[in-house]
Parts: structure tokens; C-alpha cells; sequence
């Protein structure tokens, strides 16, 4: 009985918060299972690789959707992307064979390494240290919150102790009455 | 005088330049008497009067300018050489009317001419606050003055045509001659070019030390309005190349594309994070530096159309007035740092942030988010040039980079959309979290869950992964917004006595920026969810004789005939198509192919039957010259027409945000910035 006594029994709103949690967790492995299944095929390669490539008559359009009336370039480079597909190339050989044919800016997106990768990764860059920046500043403003009140005049004024729950009060109040 | 027209139109230009100077230098040096307390002959207020009317005169002038282009257009006065390379006789008055955008000297008289416009009616309501509004007049004027020294010294619209006039003109492009064109472009431009005035008043505030708020409040609609007619050009645009290119598509992600989509991007932020200063005294810095970087941005925009050092469709040719926008460029961001640098102090703030979890850091993440997509645009627009420069090699940056880099974010974009506006200002409790985001949870995860039981596989393409996430996130959004809204108004039912419909008004009414923000972030997700349809989109093309027929989806096409006709300004060829959907007839269309005589150009003109659930895209694609059997191509194209329902959703809301609010008899007096902590209170 004393061991019993010494179990602790949890309580019923914890329980459900991990459970909560568990569920919460169960969601995000499975959207991340989904994100990593989500692979790159079309299972159409000459689809892909055909919206991977420019038309070089210079109308600026995706070679599949080149729609150039008269277009001097489009029909013999589907037909070469054919001919490469059907000798069993790979992606990356085809692309390679095109961009050696036709001059890098046959690619329509910058695929070739070396300095092409940082086309990709600079957003990725950009994107992380915006939020790092972002996430650093809002934590830094909100560690400086005070008992600070600024008039209608713009004077900053200290609260004395005591205060701040009153002027909680009416701001809770203020935010009831207006919220619509 | 054998030229009376052309030469009056430049020397109207040439008034406009003085009288622009006129504006700025006589406007600059009373602000600067005014400021410094020195007074000359002519007291300083007096002299920005004249300043004032001077500017109000430039618009009279450029109008002029403006109407003798037009005029001699419709003359068919091809001693003007800008008239002879951008029509004929023969062109519908309308597509003369629009080839005053339609080349290079006639697009900045119009850049110039509604930059005057705006001007006439900033200056018109100086009253608002005399001071600021003369400031801003200056700097407008300023602006004027770059914009007519490019039209009278380096791309003069007047220019007379040398030797032997020809006795018709070449045409105008015949991409240009479709109705859109006749809009879309001053679309376009009324947005770029009203980001001005925005402009012209943060920097004036900046100048002048403005105490408060209030410029924010003058500029509101000005940017509001600006926004919306480069939110409406954007998509005339879209619309135009859906309709006229015959590509299947709306957005190629064209360098001139991405440039008017970047001061979008940025104009967007600056419209958000305005509210952080307008309720909490904060980001005064971070939003003057939006307005900034979105006018520069207009300025760069205009400068790769111009300059040619990136490759685009839209682009003219290459052309010496890219460095004059480079000169400008450079001299407008100095102004704005030295500026912004030596009034820094004016622009502290408190930057109390009381909670991580509020409607503050939303707006933070939101204006990150959208600086992060615009960061994107302009490098993947800019990168071709950098790769030279460091490969010796041009890349290309297509379709396929945007589509992988800029989709995530405009995902994130749309997550935000319907978080934001849920968190409550200063610190949103754990109980309003759970209250407020359950039903949108919900609805998001079994709309997922619905769409993959309907075979939607994320997990085969990368592209139905996107779409089930837009889906998903825009059915949870659309439920944010819809409970919100209905929430309110069962609070102003409750209060009132009135039906729903009527409190929902009255509700709108009360709150008409906040609730105009709703209907455009609903305008918004439905534009996403008709974006998001091009994950399913179909095509088809095959040779079609007499009698042939084209299955695609639920449509079977059969040829009925081929059609030969010709007029003054272009022959043409079309198919007549019959469509059946299931077996059963629904409508004939008839793609066409142009060829215009005057530009010896030809050009596709697209047959769409569009409906709620899809567009059946048809296009006749020209005759193969081995077999002499005409092509066409179909597409089907899930979900577009929701793109333009959407976007009218987004003018309404813009319209509804636009509208003075009605206080209800309850509401109390403003409290200071650092007080107004109301969860609805004009957002």
C-alpha cells in the first residue's frame, strides 16, 4: 500500500495534453513522410526534360510550349530529344548533349554545378537568415518590454508598481469592447 | 512650318521640363527659407505657391505633348517617325490609340504624362497638410524633371522621320492589337508610377521631421489604390498572355514580368507593415525603407525593359537611355540614405514586442516572407547577368527555377494569410490560439485528406504535392476568414438584434479596412487555388483534316471546316471546331492565324471556352508544310478562370477597404500607439 501510495497518478488534463502532443507529433511525421516521398518524376522523361530546356529561336518560350508560328528550331530539337531518349540516355546526358549543341542558355534553369548551384542556394540562404535575423529581433524586443507608458504626446513615462495591472485591466477591457 | 503638330507636342515637352525645374528648384529653396526661418524678396509660402502652380501647369503641358502624339496617330502622320514604326492606315483607331505605350518614346510619355497626373492631383489636395504635401510636391517634381530630360534629349517621341516619307506606316506589333493592350499597359504603369507619390511623401516626412502618423494616413489610399492598379495590370497582363500568346500559359516568368511583380511584392509589405506603425509606433525605419526600395524597384523595373542586359520577350532593344535609369537609380538611393541617415533619430521607435505569438511578429514574418520572394525574383531575373560575369557563360532562368525556389514561399505566404489575421495584437493567449485555429486545422487537414482519397497523389509528383498543400492551406484559410467573419457578426447580431445578413454589413461597415483585408486575402487563396489547377493541366496536338477529331479529357473536338477571309489589316485563317463534352454538343470554336500585311508578321488567335472547372484552350497552330494539314493544339486547363474571379474579389476588397468606416455610437476616442491594443481595430 505504501509503494502504491508512492505512484504518482497523473492527471487526467496532462494525459490529454500528451496525448495532444503525441497526435501532434504523429501529424508532423507524417507530413515529412509525405514531403520525402514526393519524388521528382513525372513519369513522363521527355515531358520533364522538354520543360527543362528553352526553344533557341528566341522566342523565350519553354521548348514543349513553344508555339512560334514558323518556329525554324522547335520541331528539330523535340525530334533530337526523341532520338536522345530513345538511345537510353540519361537526364543529365541529354541535358549535357543539348547545352554542348546549343550553347548553356538552351537550360532553362541553371543546372550545370559549380556556380549555377549558387543560383539555388542563395534563396535558401536568404530565406534562414531573414529568420534567424527576424526570430533574433522580435526575441530581443520582446525581452525589453517594461512598465513603460507613452502619452498621447509621445512622453515616455514610468509606471509606478502597482500599475501595470490596473493598465492591464483597461487594456483587457478596451480590447472587449472594441473587438467588434 | 511642314511639321506643325510634332513640333508643338516637343515644345510642349520642353515647357513641361522648365516648369518642372521650375517646381523643384523653387519649391526646394522655399521649403528651405520655411526651414531655416530665412526670407527673401518674395515670402517663402508665396514662392511654393508658384511652385505649386508651376507643377499643377506641367501636367497641362505633357498633356499636350501627350494628345499631339495621339493626334498625329490618327492623322496618319508619318513624318513622325515614332507614328511610322508603330502604325498604318489601316489600324483599328482603338490599337492607334494604344500605340502611343506601344514603343519605347511613346511609353514614357505616358510614364511621364501620368506622372504628371499624379502630381496635378497631389497638388490639387495640398490642403490635407500644405507643408508635407509641398515637400512631396518637390520631390514628385524632381522625379518629373528625370522623366522629361530622357523625352527631350535621349528618347525624343517627336522625332522627324529623314529623306522620303513613306505613304503608310509598318504596323503596329500584332500582339499589341488586342483589347487588353488598349489597358493593360496604363494598368500597369498607373501602378508603377503611382508608387510616386507614396514615395514622394515618406521621403517629405523623412525631410521635414514629420511629427506622427499622419503622413501614413495621407498615403493610405494613395498606395492602396496604387496597389491596385498594379495588382489589376499584373493580371491584365497575365490575362493578355494567356489569351494572345497561345503558349497555354499566364506566366512565364519573363525578366519584364518579374519586374513588375517585385515593387508588387514590396508595395504588398509596406501595406502591412504600415499598421504595425499606425497601432504600435513601430517598424518607422523598416517602412520608410519599403516605400523606398518599392519606387526604386519601379525604377529598376523600367530600367531592365530599357537597358537590355537581360534577355525578354518584352524587352526593347538594347538602347543608350539604361544609364540614364542607372544615374537616376544611384542618385534616388543616395538621396534616400543621406536622408534617411542624418534624420535617423526622428524614426526611433519603442520596439516593445510584448509576445512572440502575436499579430506584430505575424506581420514581421509576413514582411519577411514577401521581401524573401521579392529577394528571389530579382535574383533569379539578375543571375543570367551575374553568371557571365563570373562564368563568361549566360544561364538561363526559367520556369523550372521559379517554379522549384518561389513556390514554397508563396506557400509560407498563403499559411500566413490565414494565421495573421487570428493572432490577436500584443499577445494572443493559448485559449484564443486553440479557439481561433481548431475549425481552419480542421478544415485544412480534410481537405487534404479528401483530395488524396479523390486521387491526388503527392507522394508520384512534385507538382500535386503543391497543390494539395494550396488546396489544403486555402481551404483552412478560407475557413479562418469565414469564422472570423461570422464570429463578429454574431457578436454585432447579438448586440443589435438584427439578422446576420445585417450585422454582417453593419459589421463590415464598422470595420472597413479589416474586413476589405479579408475579402482580398480571400481574393488572394482563390487566385492560389486556380494557380494551384496547373498541376492537372492537359495537352493535345495532332493534324486535323476535315471531319478529324481531337479527344482530350471529357471534350472530343471535330473539324467541321477551314475558313479563309481577309481584310485592310490582316488575312486570316481559322478552323471551325465543333465541341462535345460526353457526347454531347456544347459550342463551335474557331482558333485563327493572322497574318498582317503592314509588319509581315503572322499570330495566333486563341478559341477558349472557359468554364468554373476548366478552360478548353484551342489554338491553330499553322499548316505542315510537308503534309499542308493544319495543326492544332488543345489544352485543357484546370481551375483558371478561378485566377480572374479572384482577382475581381481582390478589387472589391480593395474597394470595401477603401470606404470610410462608421463608428458605432460605443466606440471610444483614439488611444496612443502604444495603448491601441484592440484585436480589431482597422486592420
Amino acid at each position: 500500500m505504501r509503494i502504491l501510495s508512492q505512484i504518482r497518478v497523473p492527471h487526467v488534463s496532462s494525459l490529454r495534453r500528451g496525448l495532444s502532443h503525441r497526435y501532434f507529433q504523429l501529424g508532423v511525421v507524417l507530413f515529412g513522410m509525405i514531403l520525402l516521398m514526393a519524388a521528382d518524376d513525372t513519369g513522363t522523361r521527355f515531358n520533364k526534360i522538354g520543360h527543362g530546356m528553352m526553344c533557341v529561336c528566341g522566342c523565350g518560350q519553354i521548348l514543349l510550349e513553344c508555339n512560334h508560328v514558323g518556329c525554324p528550331d522547335s520541331d528539330r530539337m523535340i525530334g533530337e530529344l526523341r532520338t536522345r531518349l530513345a538511345s537510353g540516355d540519361g537526364d543529365t546526358p541529354i541535358y549535357n548533349w543539348f547545352a554542348s549543341k546549343y550553347g548553356p542558355t538552351v537550360l532553362a534553369a541553371p543546372i550545370r554545378g559549380g556556380f549555377d548551384t549558387v543560383a539555388w542556394v542563395m534563396p535558401v540562404v536568404v530565406f534562414l537568415l531573414a529568420t534567424v535575423g527576424t526570430a533574433l529581433i522580435v526575441r530581443a524586443w520582446v525581452r525589453r518590454r517594461n512598465n513603460t507608458l507613452t502619452t498621447a504626446e509621445g512622453i515616455v513615462v514610468e509606471l509606478p508598481a502597482g500599475e501595470q495591472a490596473k493598465q492591464d485591466a483597461v487594456r483587457e477591457r478596451i480590447r472587449r469592447e472594441t473587438e467588434y | 512650318m511642314p511639321h506643325p503638330m510634332p513640333t508643338f507636342g516637343s515644345f510642349s515637352l520642353l515647357l513641361a521640363l522648365v516648369l518642372a525645374m521650375y517646381s523643384l528648384l523653387i519649391g526646394a529653396a522655399s521649403l528651405w527659407q520655411m526651414a531655416t526661418g530665412r526670407s527673401g524678396r518674395i515670402a517663402p509660402e508665396r514662392l511654393s505657391e508658384t511652385a505649386r502652380r508651376a507643377g499643377i501647369m506641367s501636367f497641362a503641358a505633357v498633356s499636350c505633348a501627350a494628345f499631339c502624339l495621339v493626334w498625329a496617330a490618327f492623322t496618319n502622320d508619318y513624318s513622325v517617325a515614332y507614328i511610322l514604326h508603330h502604325t498604318n492606315r489601316d489600324l483599328n483607331p482603338a490599337y492607334k490609340f494604344s500605340a502611343l505605350w506601344s514603343g519605347q518614346e511613346g511609353s514614357l510619355l505616358l510614364w511621364s504624362w501620368l506622372l504628371a497626373g499624379y502630381g496635378f492631383v497631389l497638388r490639387l489636395r495640398h490642403k490635407v497638410d500644405v507643408r508635407l504635401s509641398a515637400h512631396a510636391s518637390a520631390i514628385l517634381a524632381g522625379v518629373q524633371v528625370f522623366f522629361l530630360l530622357l523625352l527631350v534629349f535621349a528618347a525624343p517621341p517627336f522625332s522627324i522621320q529623314p529623306g522620303v516619307i513613306p505613304q503608310d506606316g509598318f504596323g503596329l506589333n500584332p500582339l499589341l492589337q488586342y483589347p487588353e493592350m488598349v489597358i493593360h499597359p496604363p494598368m500597369l504603369y498607373l501602378g508603377y508610377v503611382g508608387f510616386t507619390v507614396p514615395f514622394a511623401f515618406a521621403l517629405g516626412a523623412l525631410i521635414m521631421r514629420y511629427p506622427g502618423e499622419k503622413w501614413i494616413h495621407i498615403t493610405r489610399r494613395w498606395t492602396m489604390v496604387t496597389w491596385l492598379f498594379l495588382t489589376c495590370g499584373i493580371f491584365l497582363g497575365a490575362h493578355w498572355a494567356y489569351s494572345v500568346l497561345g503558349w497555354g500559359g499566364y506566366w512565364g516568368w519573363d525578366p519584364v514580368e518579374n519586374a513588375s511583380l517585385m515593387p508588387w511584392l514590396t508595395g504588398t509589405a509596406f501595406l502591412h507593415s504600415v499598421m504595425m506603425q499606425e497601432k504600435r509606433g513601430m517598424m518607422k525605419s523598416w517602412n520608410v525603407w519599403l516605400i523606398f526600395s518599392t519606387f526604386m524597384l519601379t525604377v529598376l523595373g523600367t530600367l531592365l525593359t530599357r537597358s537590355g542586359i537581360v534577355s525578354s520577350v518584352h524587352a526593347f532593344a538594347q538602347s543608350s537611355i539604361g544609364s540614364w535609369f542607372y544615374g537616376f537609380l544611384i542618385v534616388v538611393f543616395c538621396v534616400c540614405l543621406f536622408v534617411f541617415f542624418r534624420q535617423k533619430d526622428h524614426l526611433k521607435t519603442e520596439n516593445k514586442l510584448e509576445s512572440i505569438v502575436s499579430r506584430e511578429s505575424s506581420f514581421l514574418f509576413n514582411n519577411l516572407i514577401l521581401l524573401v520572394a521579392c529577394f528571389t525574383v530579382l535574383w533569379g531575373t539578375l543571375f543570367p547577368v551575374l553568371s557571365e560575369y563570373v562564368q563568361g557563360s549566360k544561364a538561363t532562368v526559367g520556369a523550372p527555377f521559379y517554379n522549384r525556389v518561389a513556390l514554397p514561399i508563396g506557400l509560407f505566404l498563403l499559411f500566413l494569410t490565414g494565421v495573421g489575421p487570428l493572432l490577436a495584437w500584443r499577445s494572443t493567449t493559448l485559449r484564443t490560439i486553440r479557439r481561433n485555429f481548431i475549425l481552419p486545422g480542421i478544415a485544412t487537414v480534410a481537405t487534404a485528406a479528401g483530395l488524396m482519397l479523390a486521387h491526388i497523389r503527392p507522394w508520384e509528383d512534385q507538382s500535386q504535392l503543391y497543390s494539395l498543400m494550396a488546396f489544403s492551406l486555402g481551404a483552412g484559410v478560407t475557413t479562418a476568414i469565414l469564422s472570423e467573419f461570422l464570429r463578429g457578426a454574431n457578436v454585432v447580431r447579438v448586440q443589435t438584434g438584427k439578422n446576420l445578413f445585417s450585422a454582417s454589413l453593419q459589421l463590415i461597415q464598422r470595420n472597413t479596412r479589416r474586413y476589405g483585408g479579408y475579402i482580398v486575402h480571400f481574393g488572394v487563396v482563390v487566385i492560389i487555388i486556380g494557380i494551384a489547377g496547373g498541376a492537372f493541366n492537359q495537352s493535345t496536338e495532332q493534324e486535323v483534316g476535315f471531319g478529324d477529331k481531337i479527344g482530350i479529357g471529357p471534350y472530343e473536338l471535330r473539324c467541321q471546316s477551314y475558313t479563309q477571309d481577309s481584310n485592310a489589316n490582316y488575312d486570316t485563317e481559322y478552323a471551325l471546331l465543333d465541341v462535345f463534352k460526353r457526347g454531347k454538343y456544347v459550342t463551335q470554336l474557331s482558333p485563327e492565324h493572322r497574318f498582317y500585311a503592314a509588319s509581315q508578321t503572322n499570330s495566333t488567335i486563341v478559341a477558349n471556352r472557359s468554364t468554373l472547372q476548366h478552360d478548353l484552350y484551342v489554338i491553330y497552330e499553322g499548316k505542315n508544310p510537308e503534309t499542308g494539314r493544319p495543326i492544332i493544339k488543345v489544352f485543357l486547363n484546370p481551375l483558371i478562370a478561378w485566377i480572374w474571379i479572384g482577382v475581381a474579389i481582390i478589387i472589391f476588397g480593395t474597394f470595401v477597404a477603401l470606404a470610410p468606416a462608421i463608428k458605432p455610437a460605443l466606440a471610444t476616442s483614439r488611444v496612443p500607439a502604444r495603448e491601441a491594443i484592440a484585436v480589431g481595430s482597422g486592420d
